[in-house]
């Protein structure tokens, strides 16, 4: 939540008194903003880690270009990090930002809009040069055509007084120059009045290993302490800004993002299955990371193989081997890599093998937005594949639980014996917030049963009106005899007396054979649908939070949680009634989902894609829900949401 | 007591209750029934092999062979049987193709699974046409070839499978044909004998839509003349009288009559143990009819394969730093405690 107490109307009142004085505030969110080779991401995911150390609540959205390296200075190659820091419980990164610090003009050209009128914009202007602003596109420097008047503008020579600060330390200047992400990190850290332990902390363990890294931790070192000291000495501003520590569940905590709960999650999942994790992917943005995790010297010592697979689809076929093979199948990737591996989703749904896709999505259609978020592939995980085509989806809705959405996905999909997705988007996998570290004795288990010898008995003759006796009999092995749920047995390869044949070609129910029956496949596109709805005998109800009596109901699913929790308590503390419900299961919903919705008058549906949730609502459950859409590849304001509410109460 | 024996395994053990249903003469049937033969005797049991194929005619070999089996999507299978083997050390994975399925929509993922070696023995059934779609032109169809969709002669270049097989770096290629039932039971043991990517082509007529393009290769009174035989340390020598051999001329092969052109002693000798390419390549390229094309096997040497390799890093990673537990996975740089 953003703070009641303005920062700018804070520093007014400082700057009246015309001394230096601390103003403590409930939250702050600052951007660090540059150019993609200034070393923003580094800056702010320092920055985080000491607010998350002195107790903070904190979420971060970090905002970058799809081109690693655009030309310097321009446009194109800005990166953005942006940290909202509370004393309270929060949800988000923050809808406008306090303070910003922009290392050029094409920082400050991209990222004023964000910056609230009266913050605080802390200014490299030695980046202000001739050719930096043509670059930039500007006609006449905004620092000095008055444009910037309605902001509370520092400059800084950063470049100049960092140079200062580390040229005795052995680093060549272009070395030098790369220290300055860190000076403006000291200064930040003045004005917020954090201490540079934990950051001197980091730099140690980072460089202070290898004598020929010297140079570097002690050029870092000094361009942090001269930052800070910077701001001390010339008093840069009236006033510092203190947010005190939040008021956190007791227990041991560390930061973490959606991508890196998912890797995290599976291996756990892993464990708590006594299974090889198997995970093959093919590098996109932005599920990469998902891979790259998995492939960590860490993770060997769990066991874990993976594989870097040729293409999209080679990387799903490689995980749905592995699952036929006995061990959890996982494959990772965004929306065009998820338009490839529909055919072979399609041949898991057909063998009914489990296997877990994780679909980080970006902006789409095509290559779309590759770096920015969205939440358009929810009707693509729903029907996107040929036939009917059922599969179980789930979405994390915060990036904490990216874990526990992972792994109650390796759970549904050993126990179902069919695919699941994990819809999570490029806003959660790359945004941070504290995560309390699980306690281990009380991670669900998940128990697997393999199949262990013949599964024919009492099936003489006739085993299912589809299925005339062929391949029955006693002491046979029937791969596809279901259980309560309809769930198939899972033989491993390597089981004597169970060798059986699975393919893409209609089975025949019970016994897995080839079969073209028309009555046999009618049968079977509705057993196959009929499993998928009984997970929901297996998984929570919808809960409602909020005002259960209320006349709206605010419901949506996956990453934008954060910002609709907010705004609805914004508009709950404005006095007026609103519900939320949030859907973590999308196929098959929880029981009670029509219940929910049909108690409601209004139903509000916010999501950033143009109405696919609210689509399969009105479908489904004949519900006059209303869509909330956003398609910009950014996520929701959580003022965008507070007025779409705010029309309906 | 003594030890019991290894139940042995009988080709009527391997076969299922499904109906096979090639066409009548298709050589899809012999290459089944030397694959059960050759199988007896690999001495791996049954629960232990597995078939994994994509789509075409000669995909639906898994459902004749009472192992298990996986019938997957076209061009895949690699994929899939890489994927098992990463999830099972000790089978014996076969993967069964064609030259649509493994070539055309599965040619990028073949060139991988060679290239990584990944312990799988993979089978190419070349009858150089579409059959289970009714006979289109396939990537191995010869130019010119007139077919559904080349009604006017196809006007592509075909692929040379051992050649692609080569520069992927398999390391086991060999080429047999469907009615030569000695030569390919040999083939298909020592394929199941390498440990690595084996790759065979087999030479296989359709009856229905490209009869008798191997005709060349497999009809008694010619055949001799047309196909060399290679065998490892062996000078290259083929006909029917057994007086023609292959000879290099700088750096191309020729074509040379023992005891007019030359002796034994000038004729190339087969390596297929190196791991120099150029051999292999050589012979990878020799077409009819200016050269008998060859068939036996052109590399089999031993290198890690990926699995290996992966084994390998947990195991090293293990022991150095123990074997991971669940808590070490939620270990960070920065843990913070609060009270």
């Amino acid at each position: 939540m953003v703070s009641p107490t303005s920062s700018a109307e804070a520093a007014s009142s400082a700057s009246r008194n015309g001394k230096h004085s601390v103003q403590e505030v409930e939250s702050i969110t600052i951007r660090f903003a540059g150019d993609s080779g200034d070393g923003m991401q580094l800056a702010g995911t320092r920055f985080t880690d000491t607010s998350a150390i002195l107790g903070n609540d904190i979420a971060t959205f970090p905002d970058f270009p799809a081109e690693i390296r655009a030309p310097a200075g321009t446009l194109a190659g800005v990166s953005g990090f942006q940290v909202h820091f509370s004393s309270n419980d929060i949800h988000t990164p923050g809808d406008i930002l306090d303070a910003l610090v922009v290392m050029n003009p094409a920082a400050l050209k991209t990222n004023l809009r964000d910056l609230k009128k009266g913050g605080i914009l802390i200014v490299n202007t030695d980046a202000f040069a001739q050719n930096d602003l043509d670059k930039a596109k500007y006609k006449v420097n905004p620092l000095e055509d008055g444009s910037l008047a309605g902001y509370h503008v520092v400059r800084v020579a950063v470049s100049k007084l960092n140079k200062e600060a580390v040229k005795d330390c052995g680093l060549s200047p272009r070395e030098q120059d790369r220290c300055k992400n860190f000076f403006a990190l000291g200064l930040v850290y003045w004005l917020y009045e954090r201490p540079l332990e934990a950051t001197l902390k980091w730099l140690k363990e980072k460089f202070g290993k290898k004598t020929e890294l010297k140079p570097v931790l002690d050029a870092n070192n000094a361009a942090l302490k001269a930052g800070y000291n910077y701001g001390e000495t010339v008093e840069l501003l009236p006033v510092q800004y203190k947010v005190v520590k939040a008021k956190i569940t007791p227990g041991k905590y560390r930061k973490i993002t959606g991508n890196e709960a998912i890797a995290i999650g599976l291996v756990a999942a892993s464990h708590a299955a006594n299974k090889t994790l198997v995970y093959s992917g093919y590098p996109i943005t932005p599920a990469s990371q998902v891979l790259e995790d998995l492939s960590q010297p860490e993770m060997r010592r769990h066991g874990v193989k993976t594989l870097q697979a040729e293409d999209e689809i080679a990387a799903i076929g490689v995980a749905l081997g592995a699952s036929f093979g006995g061990a959890i199948g996982v494959t990772g990737t965004s929306g065009p890599g998820i338009c490839l591996k529909s055919e072979a989703i399609n041949l898991a749904v057909m063998t009914e093998l489990p296997l877990v896709i994780i679909d980080v999505q970006r902006g789409g259609p095509s290559t779309g937005l590759p770096t920015k978020t969205e939440q358009a592939d929810l009707l693509q995980a729903m029907f996107g594949r040929n036939g009917e085509s059922p599969v179980a989806i789930v979405a994390p809705q915060s990036p904490v639980d990216c874990f526990d959405i992972t792994y109650e996905a390796v759970k549904i999909a050993t126990r179902f014996m069919c695919p699941v997705f994990i819809l999570s988007d490029g806003y959660i996998a790359n945004g941070s917030e504290p995560w309390k570290i699980p306690d281990i004795a009380k991670l669900p288990k998940i128990e697997i049963v393999h199949a262990t010898g013949p599964n024919s008995e009492g099936m003489n003759g006739a085993v299912h009106e589809h299925a005339e006796g062929e391949g029955s009999g006693a002491g046979k092995f029937l791969p596809y005899k279901r259980d309560q749920y309809l769930s198939r047995p899972w033989a491993i390869p390597g089981t004597p007396g169970l060798e059986h044949r699975i393919g893409g070609i209609e089975k025949q129910d019970v016994t897995g054979n080839i079969n073209y029956e028309a009555a046999n496949h009618e049968h079977m596109v509705h057993t196959r649908w009929k499993k998928i709805e009984n997970i929901a005998e297996t998984i929570p109800e919808l809960e409602v939070i909020g005002d259960a009596d209320a006349e709206l109901l605010v419901i949506g699913w996956g990453g934008t949680y954060g910002s609709i929790t907010t705004a609805v308590d914004r508009v709950r503390k404005n006095g007026k009634k609103v519900a939320q419900a949030h859907l973590r299961y999308l196929n098959p919903m929880p029981k009670n989902t029509e219940a929910v919705l049909k108690k409601y008058k209004k139903i509000l549906v916010p999501e950033l894609n143009s109405g696919q949730l609210c689509w399969l609502l009105r479908a489904k459950y004949l519900v006059p829900a209303e869509g909330f859409n956003k398609v910009q590849g950014r996520p929701f304001l959580v003022s965008e949401i507070e007025a779409a509410i705010g029309k309906l109460v | 007591m003594a030890a019991t024996a290894l139940p042995t395994l009988t080709a009527k053990d391997l076969t299922t209750d499904q109906e096979v249903r090639w066409c009548p003469g298709c050589g899809d049937y012999s290459i089944l029934a030397q694959m059960k033969k050759a199988l007896t005797t690999v001495g791996v049991p049954r629960e232990k092999m597995v078939f994994v194929s994509g789509i075409g005619c000669s995909s639906r070999f898994p459902y004749y062979m009472n192992t298990y089996g996986f019938h997957t999507i076209h061009g895949r299978a690699p994929t899939v049987a890489t994927g098992l083997r990463l999830a099972n050390p000790d089978l014996q994975i076969w993967v069964v193709t064609g030259d649509g399925d493994g070539l055309s929509i599965g040619g990028n993922h073949l060139m991988h699974v060679l290239r990584r070696n990944i312990d799988l023995k993979i089978l190419l059934f070349n009858n150089e046409i579409y059959g289970l779609t009714k006979g289109q032109y396939s990537p191995t169809s010869r130019t010119g070839t007139p077919s559904k969709t080349s009604k006017t002669g196809s006007l592509e270049t075909p692929i040379r499978p051992l050649t692609m097989a080569i520069a992927s770096e398999a390391t086991f290629i060999a080429r047999t044909v469907d009615v030569d039932v000695k030569h390919l039971t040999e083939t298909l043991q020592k394929a199941a004998a390498h440990k690595g990517a084996a790759f065979v082509e087999i030479y296989q007529n359709c009856k229905i839509f490209n009869d008798e393009v191997w005709a060349y290769a497999t009809d008694k009174s010619v055949k001799a003349d047309n196909l060399l035989y290679v065998e490892h340390g062996k000078p290259m020598i083929f006909g029917k009288d057994k007086n023609k051999g292959i000879r290099l001329n700088g750096l191309t092969p020729e074509v040379v009559e023992i005891g007019k052109d030359c002796q034994i002693d000038d004729l190339l000798v087969h390596d297929e143990k190196t791991d120099d390419p150029t051999l292999a390549t050589l012979l990878s390229r020799m077409v009819g009819p200016k050269f008998p094309e060859v068939l036996g096997t052109y590399r089999s040497f031993r290198k890690p394969c990926y699995e290996e390799m992966l084994d390998a890093q947990i195991a090293d990673n293990i022991a150095k730093k123990g074997k991971g537990q669940v808590a070490d996975l939620f270990k960070a740089e920065d843990v913070w405690t609060v009270e």
